[in-house]
């Protein structure tokens, strides 16, 4: 056990513990403050993945940005008068059943499976290398992902603004 | 126990895939089913995370996981605004409440 | 005054009208008062490119160009890596043409003031006026073709906004729709034609190109792919400068506010397509420039011919722009580049002056355009008269003024190139349309100013414009005098616009593929070549000097000639009352009609593109029913007479089998519909499960 093992372990705790508070919990506000947390743990994982740029702005966009979306969502949603909001839940026993078995079999393909591993040199830092290939071989993709978030900041404006006939 | 490896990272992507699959299947709340949403694809990123790191394709993993992130703040924001009009017209955000597709 | 600052200088004179249009487009509703605002941005611009222009033409002899790459391309495995560069490029064409777009821009922003006054989209039209400088000023700056198209399309969208502008009334509308869609017909050509340029050579950039079909690399190695893509970038042209066949959107066009059409259908807008020809004058090969040559010659005569019977007092003017920009064309056609350009300078001032005057008159008489129901406004507006007076006798190509010496000019090279091309055919189109000219513009002008008011009513209410009208209006007749251009009133070449302003470029293309006369003399075996230094403005080669020199002469006699004969039957006609119009169109009803209806040009497209469109599709129609329903019915026949046999066979052994499954389908449709609960989330068990089903099936573990 080096640190790199204690490290991942660590991670992979508390993104895992926590993801199983956010489906478990029935307090909406709860849930959302532990989906903060499971997005830090993935956010450490990507690090030791030597993926730090994807880190960052794994931290940025959904913390800073799609948590408080979710945020803004359970509030406006519900009459607030606490932060006691409580979200019901379904087919407890069927679905835990059918999730459970899903689990075991994903996982058994992973480990089962013989991967072809062939580890990639580490660089220090990806950004530059992810920047030139933004603006070179994926370019295409870069400017039509651009243009996707106009029309879904337009789009979610608009539908949001509607009024109910 | 085993030295950490591809392996790994793989089993953690494949429980929060289950539980994010879980989450969208039980909450009643439309916002909880979005949050089981991101639970999925944050499990997708990490699997093209780590083929990235781990396969020596490059750095065409870390793109996608980037393209993806981006795709999931557009999603989101247009997921949420579906919300609140649904929240307009129904008064509440219950999904299983809402199945007026069957009639 | 040091490179850098021109050429931000310029940068800025580029984006000032966007901020104003920006501005006023967000803010216009709130504030309405910001069209003060873009009149102040334009006036800035204006006194930016002045700045620019004696800057650049005083201390600069050299162009100055500013790039950068926008876009590093990966490498791709058959053309290699390349970028794609952006950039400005000032030559002293620019400049000039920056001045001229600036000023009269900035003159009908002023007119706009008074005449739009009261529109319930006030504050809307400035913001319009402003895109439109502004995609204007980047074709004149731009050194890639890349540019060149993404502005070209910019100045389509702003001509469609402005021509629709009142699009409540219905004509306006389909005017804007049918320029919209007639320029997009010629700007394929355009893109074509640059995509030729672009694979062959990996770059937009004009001097790039340029320099490569100078080492002698020809697209896909072949010289005819050259005269393609000339011929192809110029049907852009042919689109934007309503050239025959597609001019036929500029006439609609005038539905648009009269100062627009002074902005954009007269001086600047149509021009660009000239503008684009300059540009790519250099990789014209010598049928491409027949080519040109050919069009521009048929276009100004179509249209002159056409002006000759209008009433409507702007669609004489349209038509008249349509030939003076076919004059143009020629001009670059035949090879008398300088001209070309010195004509696009001096028509945009005269022009612009003559649809501002037109204005003037619409607004004094209360919206009323047609010149039979106008006479004797000379009385009641004289500075609107003597403006118009003074922009006439110059696109008459009377002496003294700034279109004499243009005109004469391009007269004198189509002249030459008939001498050394035996292409009389042209230079005799070029002095009918010049005689045409004389006589519809004089016709206009009698008609309208002196006379009996055939209109009392609106007569009595007719008044001279207020100040801010009239001002342009006297500004813009001074700039069509002479003395602005050259010192003597004869000889243009010996003012300093030709002889230090306008250089002609020397030809790129290979030596086979250019005219005889424009092959430097190295190559044209001549005895010396003393002159073709002498004089700064034609340098193909001595020979062309010399012929030059013999039509110089002759064609002003003969201009002078016939525009005179044009002015004089003008007068007979409809001054002096010798001869009567109206009998001679009796007589010849035919010609006279051909006329009046343009060609019928309008009604040949509709019935053949539009109607042929409908026709094809009634043809399909008729086809589904005589044939595919006549093959059904025949069938339908066969059916039934089988169908009798098998009815006893279907009555009593079939019906029994069916009314079991339908039994049977009952009942699992019964089963499966409490699967369908319209709830997302069952779905997407129903998935999960589908993906365990699949994962038990494969087994990849």
């Amino acid at each position: 056990m080096n640190y790199y093992d204690i490290l991942f372990y660590l991670f992979a705790i508390i993104t895992l513990a926590s993801a199983w508070f956010v489906v478990t919990t029935r307090n909406v506000i709860y849930s959302a403050f532990f989906l903060l947390f499971t997005f830090f743990g993935v956010a450490g994982i990507y690090v030791l993945l030597a993926a730090d740029f994807i880190a960052v702005v794994q931290i940025m966009v959904y913390v800073g940005g799609i948590l408080i979306l979710l945020l803004f969502g359970v509030m406006l949603t519900n009459k607030i008068t606490n932060v006691d909001i409580k979200s019901g839940t379904a087919n407890l026993l069927s679905a835990s059943l059918l999730t459970g078995v899903l689990m075991g079999a994903l996982v058994s393909v992973m480990i089962f499976t013989d991967w072809k591993v062939e580890p990639a040199e580490i660089q220090t830092t990806t950004i530059k290398t992810l920047g030139t290939m933004l603006l070179t071989d994926y370019v295409l993709f870069f400017e039509l992902l651009g243009i996707l978030l106009l029309i879904a900041l337009i789009g979610a404006a608009s539908i949001a603004r509607r009024e109910k006939e | 126990m085993l030295q950490v490896g591809l392996t790994h990272f793989l089993v953690v992507s494949a429980i929060l895939f289950s539980l994010g699959v879980y989450g969208i299947v039980t909450r009643k709340n439309a916002v909880m089913v979005l949050m089981g949403i991101e639970l999925v694809l944050n499990a997708a990123n990490i699997n093209f995370v780590a083929f990235s790191r781990f396969s020596g394709f490059g750095l065409g993993g870390q793109m996608t996981a980037l393209f993806v992130i981006v795709l999931a703040a557009a999603e989101a924001a247009i997921a949420l605004a579906i919300v609140l009009n649904i929240y307009k017209q129904f008064t509440n955000v219950n999904i299983d409440e809402i199945d007026h597709l069957k009639d | 005054m040091s490179e850098s600052l021109i050429i931000n200088l310029s940068v800025a004179i580029l984006f000032l009208p966007l901020l104003g249009f920006t501005v006023v487009v967000l803010l216009g509703k709130r504030f309405p008062k910001l069209y003060l605002f873009e009149v102040g941005i334009i006036s800035i611009a204006f006194i930016l490119s002045l700045i620019v222009m004696f800057a650049k033409l005083s201390y600069y002899p050299n162009n100055i160009v500013a790039q950068f790459t926008w876009i590093t391309m990966g490498s791709a495995p058959s053309a290699g890596s390349f970028n794609i560069d952006l950039g400005i490029s000032i030559d002293n064409i620019t400049v000039m043409m920056l001045f001229v777009v600036n000023l009269i821009s900035l003159l009908v922003h002023l007119f706009s003031i008074e005449y739009m006054h009261g529109d319930k989209r006030y504050t809307r039209y400035f913001s319009y006026l402003g895109i439109f400088t502004f995609s204007m000023l980047g074709i004149v700056l731009t050194n890639n073709l890349l540019m060149m198209y993404i502005f070209w399309e910019l100045v389509g969208l702003s001509s469609y906004l402005l021509i629709g502008f009142w699009f409540e009334k219905k004509s306006a509308a389909d005017a804007s729709k049918k320029a919209f869609i007639v320029n997009r017909i010629g700007d394929i050509g355009m893109f074509i034609g640059i995509l030729i340029l672009f694979a062959n050579y990996q770059t937009f950039t004009f001097d790039a190109i340029y320099a490569q079909i100078e080492a002698g690399n020809m697209p896909f190695g072949d010289s005819a792919w050259l005269t393609a893509a000339g011929i192809l970038i110029f049907l852009g042209a042919v689109g934007k400068s309503a050239q025959f066949p597609l001019h036929v959107w500029l006439p609609d066009a005038m539905e648009g506010p009269t100062p627009v059409s002074a902005l954009i259908h007269a001086a600047t807008m149509v021009a660009a397509g000239v503008y684009l020809v300059t540009r790519i004058f250099v990789m014209l090969t010598a049928d491409a420039m027949l080519t040109i040559a050919v069009v521009g010659a048929f276009t100004s005569f179509v249209a002159a011919t056409i002006a000759l019977t209008q009433n409507d007092i702007k669609k004489v003017l349209a038509y008249s722009t349509v030939s003076q920009l076919g004059y143009m064309v020629m001009s670059l056609g035949v090879g008398a580049y300088a001209f070309a350009f010195f004509h696009l300078v001096t028509h945009a001032f005269f022009k612009a002056c003559m649809f501002l005057g037109s204005g003037s008159v619409i607004h004094a008489m209360h919206h009323e355009q047609d010149i039979r129901n106008m006479g004797g406004l000379k009385k009641k507006m004289p500075i609107t008269y003597y403006t118009f007076l003074i922009s006439t006798l110059a696109i008459s190509g009377v002496p003294l003024t700034s279109g004499f010496l243009s005109k004469d000019g391009i007269l004198a090279g189509t002249l030459a190139f008939g001498k050394l091309t035996g292409h009389w055919l042209i230079p005799l189109m070029a002095f009918t349309v010049a005689g045409m000219t004389a006589f519809y513009m004089f016709r206009l002008v009698l008609l309208t100013f002196h006379g009996e008011p055939r209109d009392h009513h609106k007569y009595d209410h007719a008044h001279e414009s207020p100040k801010l009208m009239v001002a342009p209006l006297v500004i813009l007749a001074a700039l069509s005098v002479f003395i602005w251009y050259t010192p003597n009133p004869i000889a243009a070449d010996s003012g300093w616009v030709l002889s230090s302003w306008i250089k002609t470029p020397t030809q790129v293309v290979p030596n086979e593929t250019r005219f005889d006369f424009m092959k430097p003399d190295a190559a044209f075996e001549t005895n010396s070549g003393q002159h073709a230094e002498s004089h700064g403005t034609i340098t193909h080669s001595t020979l062309y000097t010399e012929t030059m020199h013999w039509a110089h002469y002759k064609a002003m006699f003969a201009s002078l000639a016939v525009a005179g004969l044009g002015i004089l039957l003008a007068f007979a006609f409809y001054f002096w009352k010798k001869l009567n119009a109206d009998k001679l169109a009796e007589k010849i009803k035919p010609l006279y009609n051909f006329s009046l209806n343009k060609w019928y040009l309008d009604e040949v497209y509709d019935a053949t593109a539009v109607n042929g469109t409908l026709n094809s599709g009634k043809g399909f129609s008729w086809f589904d029913q005589k044939i595919v329903d006549g093959a059904v019915n025949g069938s339908a026949y066969v059916t039934r007479v089988v169908s009798k046999i098998s009815g006893w066979f279907d009555t009593y052994v079939v019906d029994g089998f069916v009314n079991f499954t339908a039994l049977l389908s009952g009942f699992v449709g019964l089963l499966f519909r409490k699967l369908q609960t319209g709830k997302v989330q069952t779905y997407v068990a129903f998935v999960v499960f589908a993906v365990i089903v699949l994962l038990l099936l494969f087994k990849p573990f």
